[in-house]
């Protein structure tokens, strides 16, 4: 049973659906306020949608200040899990956590509707219970969800298959290459614009998201540090 | 110590598409402003700081664009300072 700490923010509003969506995965999942500094020996850490402080100034730059994200920093270098859904994949990027930034969607609608992604890594703690290429139903919710990034680091993303999904059938918000969602060059921190908590049993329209947190819950939080190699730059795991 | 009144613009990148600029400038379109080539939008942040300096007001404001005021990934900005009356 992996200890999940779901960091809760003012403005957060994924909270109780991120927390469900772990404890019926079988994880052992508790709320940790913005204010904490002890992330109460998490084996992963989840930041969740919403919209931190109001999103002033820019989505999650303010959050990404809190006292707590001293913590997830910490937890992150040490090879610790760490999953950013939406607001949460926002925070993460102000944080230098994953690289590139989300900006205001290419046609300024805020979004609240399903979108498609492929799964295009399996090897990251959130995604290793999908077949690589498998197409997901989950939903969006977002206003700012254009990911950017400067063409150098897009171009070492794909060489390093740090993408981890990409939209397909159309792309939502304009984001750079279809990108969705990426992971840091340890592969234990992952960034993704849609709610995979928000489809995770058939009574919420799919389940497409739930093998994220089946993912998160099957694996030892730093095991893939230890246990992925790479062979001829695949990423293999064993 | 001197009050400063220091100005910072923060603009999305050259680069990037901004699409609120770009439903701007369609606006002013529409209303007959047919001359307007291109609309860039951003923010304007006008900060009162105290400082030994003007130069010392603007390396401190630099610091705080640096870390928090402008998005590096995504943003461009400039500084504009005024001032320097002890108060």
């Amino acid at each position: 049973m992996k200890r999940v700490a779901v960091i809760v923010f003012p403005g957060s509003n994924c909270d109780a659906e991120t927390l469900a969506a772990a404890r019926a995965a079988g994880s052992d999942a508790y709320f940790v306020w913005h204010r904490d500094t002890d992330l109460r020996q998490a084996d992963v850490v989840i930041l969740p949608g919403g919209f931190s402080y109001g999103d002033y100034l820019r989505s999650g730059a303010i959050a990404r200040f809190s006292k707590v994200m001293g913590a997830v920093a910490e937890h992150a270098r040490a090879g610790g899990a760490v999953l950013g859904i939406c607001n949460g994949f926002q925070i993460l990027c102000e944080a230098g956590l994953l690289p590139g930034g989300l900006m205001r969607n290419a046609r300024l609608r805020f979004l609240s509707r399903p979108v498609w992604v492929r799964v295009e890594q399996t090897d990251t703690p959130f995604t290793c219970f999908y077949e690589p290429g498998e197409v997901l139903e989950l939903p969006v919710a977002h206003g700012d969800g254009r990911y950017v990034v400067d063409p150098r680091t897009a171009t070492e993303l794909e060489a390093t298959d740090r993408v981890v999904w990409r939209y397909v059938r159309d792309n939502p918000n304009g984001s750079t290459n279809e990108i969705a969602g990426v992971t840091n060059a340890g592969r234990n921190v992952v960034g993704i614009m849609p709610h995979p908590e928000r489809r995770d049993a058939p009574a919420l329209g799919g389940q497409d998201g739930a093998r994220v947190f089946h993912s998160m819950e099957a694996r030892h939080a730093t095991q893939h540090v230890a246990d992925v190699r790479a062979v001829d730059d695949r990423h293999l795991r064993v | 110590m001197s009050a400063f009144r220091v100005e910072v613009r923060v603009m999305p990148r050259a680069a990037l598409l901004d699409p609120q600029g770009q439903a701007v400038e369609h606006a002013l379109h529409a209303l007959g402003f047919g001359e307007v080539a291109r609309v860039r939008m951003g923010k304007h942040l006008v900060l009162d700081v105290k400082a030994a300096s003007r130069d010392e007001a603007l390396e401190r404001a630099r610091a705080m664009c640096d870390r928090l005021l402008a998005n590096p990934v995504t943003e461009d900005y400039d500084l504009a300072v005024d001032g320097g009356a002890t108060r």
